[in-house]
């Protein structure tokens, strides 16, 4: 689904992403974690075409098409879903009215008639559900005083109206007390199916008690430095990553 | 050579071409202005003694008169004795039905948008469409004159109704009031004429549809609404021009008497043609727009969406004498490319107890230049006057301006004056994430511009709203990016 093949990129003339290769196949979760700074938020952002970085080399194939040669819409509607670390407020627009527009435009991609508006309000009712977001915030303005739980939850929800091929989901976790977390997480292991796949980026192994990856990556440096199974995520979180930086180096 | 005449009209009636430039022969009078052009229209028109004289007080007062140059515009200089102040269809006699209708001119309403018919049918709109200067077409008449409801042309009315209109005419907005409202009561072509008598609830939407036509003709509209005692009318006044280079003035003034208990609407959605993006042609329009609140309990309420012209200057405003009456004002206003416009309102409150409340979003992109001006007066006499006022500005990109000028005249300390102001941009982070989900960046700044506008959106009748928000992505087109 997913192929990265030496991927380099650089903010503001600074190199943060160092040849970076992945594999994703379709039914599988990638964790990806690491200390800070060492480029997570980077990969994810650059998947998903964000203005800010410049790909200074390396390839993205997403489902057998290059990646890297298009727009950030264009990502998206092919079924690349990004969930932001900061969602943005979008004052004035009504949760109900973005969904509408991001839906319709995911099905003219994929060649499906347009839902109807009871369809779209059913399918507003069921989503909101899987992440058990209070109904009455989709007709608030796009994450306008949502708290900081409410707009993780309206992240997967909108993951959820979506139903991407590919979800990278960026630190999906911070800032969530247990209770929201619990939440979140199994609403992203409900979204599970054999045909799509899920990226997690995160610091902290509590994420994954919920949603067991099936591989987890160690980035450093703007480098993939070690590949595990889940087994990996409990070593780091009582041993920290030294140990791994220290054979790395 | 009467029989030249006419065969030349017949010809000029059957060769018509394509083009958005409607081409149908007018019937206009030369360039310039003096009391001889003053007197000619008057004449054309067929109009009695008393209004040549009133038209020709005004003109000798403009002529003591400047334009004004205090609003936030660059304004270049206008030869008014460049204009043609006086250009008619040739349409005459008028219609039964669509039918007669010149087909070209009906191609000219469908380009715009306006399809008659369906709007006939459909919306239950009656239309009194000013194609240049004369009225050509009004229809639903009859069911509204079982109600005593009087909506004509101001020609018309001037033969028909010439009490009423002497009474009103200047009432509100006198020709002594500013340079293009006296020049509007010396040359104006035609317009409306709306009458709502007593304790009649207007059963549906009044709607004009304006449109400059002729090349350098200037366009001066004269409409003027008197809702009687306890009724209640909602009218819709659009407009839209085709593109031009030449710059064309527009000088329009609105009259509105809102006398006890009674309620006006009154909507606007302004397209005239905005100049092209390097800031050639495009309209100018000054308009005068004034209601009076006459009577206690009366209430007038401006809605606005401002998308065209080169320049805008233009205030619709109450004047609250009325005890306990109420004024609203809610405006859109979005220039692009070049387009300057300052606009805002003037609530006065001189009854006790009366009410207002401006609500305003700007919208600037481009190169243009945005300002909002209003004022609220407290008279002396305004015993618990309340005014609410919130101003908000949108930027798109960072080589536009965006200016608010809140003037406040208080003379009365129990007065209650609000006024709240919001400066925002659309940041690259929200255009970022709604590509993230799917949307082109058009898409984006059309819903976050139609989010932002929503207020003043949702304050118009249910299909203009429509096209008012499809107006406004249209017009942003070419802003981002």
């Amino acid at each position: 689904m997913l192929e990265v093949r030496n991927l380099h990129a650089t903010v503001a003339g600074k190199e943060v992403l160092r040849g970076i290769d992945l594999t994703v196949r379709a039914g599988e979760v990638h964790a990806i974690m690491g200390p800070n700074g060492s480029g997570k938020s980077t990969f994810a952002s650059v998947l998903a075409g964000s203005p800010r970085y410049e790909v200074t080399a390396g390839e993205v194939t997403f489902l057998g098409e290059d990646l890297l040669g298009k727009s950030v819409e264009e990502r998206a509607r092919e079924g690349l879903f990004l969930g932001f670390q900061y969602p943005v407020e979008i004052p004035g627009v009504s949760m109900a009215n973005f969904m509408k527009a991001a839906v319709a435009e995911r099905r003219k991609h994929l060649g499906e008639e347009p839902l109807t508006s009871a369809e779209f309000l059913r399918m507003m009712r069921e989503k909101a559900a899987i992440v058990e977001l209070d109904s009455k915030l989709v007709s608030r303005s796009v994450n306008e005083g949502f708290s900081g739980g409410e707009k993780k939850k309206n992240e997967i929800f909108q993951m959820a109206m979506l139903s991407p091929k590919l979800a990278v989901l960026d630190e999906t976790d911070s800032g969530l007390d247990i209770d929201a977390l619990r939440i979140v997480a199994t609403g992203v292991e409900k979204l599970r199916r054999p045909d799509n796949a899920t990226v997690l980026i995160t610091h902290y192994q509590r994420l994954l008690d919920y949603i067991v990856p099936d591989f987890v990556h160690v980035l450093y440096k703007g480098r993939i430095i070690y590949s595990g199974d889940k087994e990996l995520a409990v070593k780091l979180e009582h041993e920290g990553y030294d140990w791994l930086i220290n054979e790395h180096q | 050579m009467e029989e030249n005449n006419k065969l030349l009209e017949d010809l000029a009636g059957q060769d018509y071409k394509y083009g958005f430039v409607t081409d149908i022969d007018t019937d206009t009078i030369p360039r310039g202005l003096n009391e001889r052009i003053v007197r000619a229209i008057s004449e054309k028109k067929g109009e009695p003694a008393w209004m040549t004289e009133y038209r020709l007080r005004a003109y000798r007062h403009w002529l003591t008169m400047t334009p004004p140059r205090w609003a936030h515009l660059e304004i270049p200089e206008i030869d008014f004795q460049d204009i043609i102040y006086y250009a008619a269809p040739r349409t005459d006699p008028k219609y039964k039905s669509m039918d007669e209708v010149d087909p070209e001119l009906k191609a000219t309403f469908d380009k715009l948008g306006i399809p008659l018919e369906e709007q006939m049918a459909l919306a239950g709109v009656a239309v009194d469409a000013v194609m240049d200067s004369v009225s050509v077409k009004t229809t639903y008449k009859e069911t509204l004159a079982d109600l005593g409801i009087v909506f004509c042309s101001m020609s018309e009315a001037i033969r028909d109704y010439p009490e009423l209109v002497r009474k009103y005419l200047g009432s509100v907005v006198p020709y002594t009031d500013n340079f293009y409202a006296a020049l509007n009561a010396a040359v104006f072509s035609d317009g409306s004429f709306c009458y709502i008598p007593k304790g009649v609830r207007c059963p549906m939407e009044l709607s004009t549809y304006f449109r400059i036509n002729a090349a350098g003709t200037g366009q001066f509209e004269r409409t003027l609404i008197v809702a009687d005692e306890g009724a209640y009318v909602s009218y819709l006044e659009g407009c839209t021009a085709p593109r031009r280079d030449e710059n064309q003035l527009h000088a329009a003034v609105v009259e509105i008497v809102v006398l006890k208990d009674a309620e006006v609407k009154y909507s606007t959605v302004q397209n005239w043609y905005p100049g092209d993006r390097e800031g050639r042609g495009g309209i100018y329009n000054f308009v005068t727009k004034r209601g009076i609140c006459k009577g206690d309990n009366a209430r007038l309420s401006w809605t606005q969406v401002e998308t065209g012209s080169a320049i805008t200057w233009k205030y619709p405003s109450c004047i609250l004498a009325g005890d306990n009456s109420v004024g609203e004002f809610y405006s859109v206003a979005m220039t692009n490319h070049f387009q300057q416009a300052d606009t805002g309102t003037k609530m006065i409150h001189i009854g006790r107890n009366t009410r207002s409340r401006i609500v305003s979003k700007g919208i600037s992109a481009g190169k243009s230049q945005n300002s909002y001006r209003g004022l609220v007066r407290i008279a002396k006499g305004a015993d618990g006057a309340k005014n609410y006022s919130q101003c908000d500005s949108l930027l798109l990109g960072d080589k536009c301006g965006a200016h608010t000028f809140p003037y406040l005249e208080s003379s009365n300390p129990t007065a209650v004056v609000e006024h709240e102001a919001t400066t925002s941009k659309i940041s690259e982070e929200q255009l970022y994430y709604c590509n993230q989900r799917g949307l082109s960046t058009e898409d984006a700044v059309a819903l976050i511009v139609g989010g932002y506008a929503r207020e003043v959106l949702g304050k118009l009748p249910m299909e203009f709203a429509v096209e008012a928000q499809k107006l406004l992505s249209i017009s942003l087109e070419g802003s981002v990016g």
